[in-house]
């Protein structure tokens, strides 16, 4: 019988807790007192921004890595990690635009946090893009790792200048400012949305890891 | 060799070639300008919103003159494999970097400089905290550009697809830097009432020693085969 890969497992659970934390952020936790029923988008905004951040840190560890010890599974890594971040950061900018129509009237702000996604994700798509255009296996896992900390580091200096530049974005909630009801909601949606990413991330590394084998064959 | 020596050299060739090479300056400058003219044709006549923005078109044309003059200092170097003959001499990486981001730093400066008349004129912009602080601010910029512009030029000038990929690679980045030079120009023409220039000018230098120091730490990477 084929053995199913460990990371199924992961993502089917993570899919389980996504679909009970819809539920339950959407009838159990109550409305916000200010904001109303559209507040109710932070369960997965949150949650979004959250593992973006977390693919791509994974880059930059995998960047890192490649340069450091030159070995093929951290090229993989930072294949994986670009692409599922850059996704996840798609999500987080379309569902912070979703939420900011009805509560601050546009769908855009120049607001630190709303611009530094929106770099990050830019950034780190021009690094798929440098990824198709170099042929050479070595020298794509170079320079994308190079580009990916260099991008990485900006990361601070954007947030830190669109700051001085114009802020609105709220203070970010903290389990002191909501309800408990609301935190349970968020640290389910948390753990599911960190699996479904693992998931991603699991499925993604395995095909970049048999492109590298396959570009190893046919040069060989 | 010392690689100060070396540095030296680098920009030396560099300057050299760029000398030589004078035309291509010149048709920089004129896209700069033509850049200029067209954004007071896509924003209107209107004189205040001109000199208003700007600080804004001059960078965004600086900007896009960027891409142009990174470009073509590692287009001549891919030329008979200039750069791996470059790279075999006893010279560090580091070297090669500074010498050429020095060299780009001086033409991006010059050209930078060189789009202060036209701005004034097409724009009515006023110097009222003066030249000196505007050149200042030109020459920040421009560093905050080629530090990172250059490594990224290194790299695209050998991929495929080079004329995006320098773009795509270099334009989200360099958005802190871009950024602060705009408000820094625009408080150095519109004037400065509450001392913000030197938050900016600072900003700037901040984003500059960063990206100075970590591209000339990875360039080395890029280059090697």
């Amino acid at each position: 019988m084929r053995r199913v890969a460990w990371e199924h497992y992961v993502g089917v659970l993570g899919l389980l807790l996504l679909l009970v934390g819809t539920w339950m952020g959407l009838a159990w936790a109550p409305a916000d007192r200010h904001m109303g029923e559209v507040q109710r988008i932070l369960y997965v905004h949150v949650p979004a921004a959250w593992v973006a951040m977390l693919a791509f840190t994974l880059v930059f560890v995998g960047a890192i890595g490649w340069l450091w010890r030159g070995t093929w599974h951290w090229d993989a890594l930072v294949e994986a990690g670009t692409e599922v971040g850059v996704v996840m950061g798609c999500l987080l900018i379309a569902l912070g635009s979703i939420w900011a129509r009805p509560t601050w009237g546009v769908w855009w702000d120049w607001d630190p946090r709303l611009t530094t996604a929106a770099v990050m994700v830019l950034s780190f798509s021009a690094l798929m893009a440098l990824r198709g255009f170099v042929d050479d296996p070595e020298k794509r896992a170079t320079w994308t790792a190079v580009a990916a900390i260099v991008a990485y580091v900006d990361v601070p200096i954007v947030y830190f200048s669109v700051r001085w530049w114009r802020s609105l974005h709220q203070l970010q909630s903290s389990s002191g400012t909501m309800d408990s009801s609301m935190v349970t909601v968020l640290n389910l949606m948390f753990l599911a949305f960190t699996l479904v990413t693992v998931w991603f991330l699991a499925r993604r590394y395995r095909i970049a890891r048999a492109r590298l084998s396959a570009e190893m064959e046919e040069a060989a | 060799m010392h690689p100060l020596r070396q540095f030296v050299h680098v920009l030396r060739k560099d300057m050299l070639h760029g000398w030589r090479s004078r035309s291509r300056f010149m048709a920089v400058l004129s896209f700069g300008v033509t850049t200029l003219l067209l954004f007071s044709f896509a924003s209107g006549p209107d004189t205040t919103y001109l000199r208003v923005n700007a600080a804004g078109y001059l960078w965004l044309a600086l900007l896009l003159m960027s891409t142009l003059s990174l470009a073509e200092s590692f287009r001549v170097e891919m030329q008979n494999a200039a750069l791996e003959g470059l790279l075999l001499l006893p010279t560090s990486p580091a070297a090669v970097y500074y010498g050429k981001a020095v060299g780009n730093l001086v033409v991006l400066g010059t050209l930078g400089v060189m789009l202060i008349p036209p701005m004034v004129v097409l724009y009515d912009a006023p110097l009222t905290l003066g030249i000196g602080k505007l050149v200042l601010t030109i020459l920040l910029g421009a560093a905050g550009l080629c530090a990172p512009g250059t490594l990224y030029a290194g790299m695209s000038a050998r991929a495929r697809g080079k004329d995006v990929l320098l773009p795509l690679l270099l334009f989200p980045l360099v958005v802190p830097a871009l950024l602060s030079a705009v408000k820094a120009t625009s408080l150095v023409l519109g004037g400065d009432p509450m001392g913000q220039v030197g938050s900016w000018l600072g900003l700037l230098t901040a984003f500059n020693a960063i990206y100075w120091s970590l591209c000339g730490l990875l360039f080395g990477r890029v280059v090697e085969d």
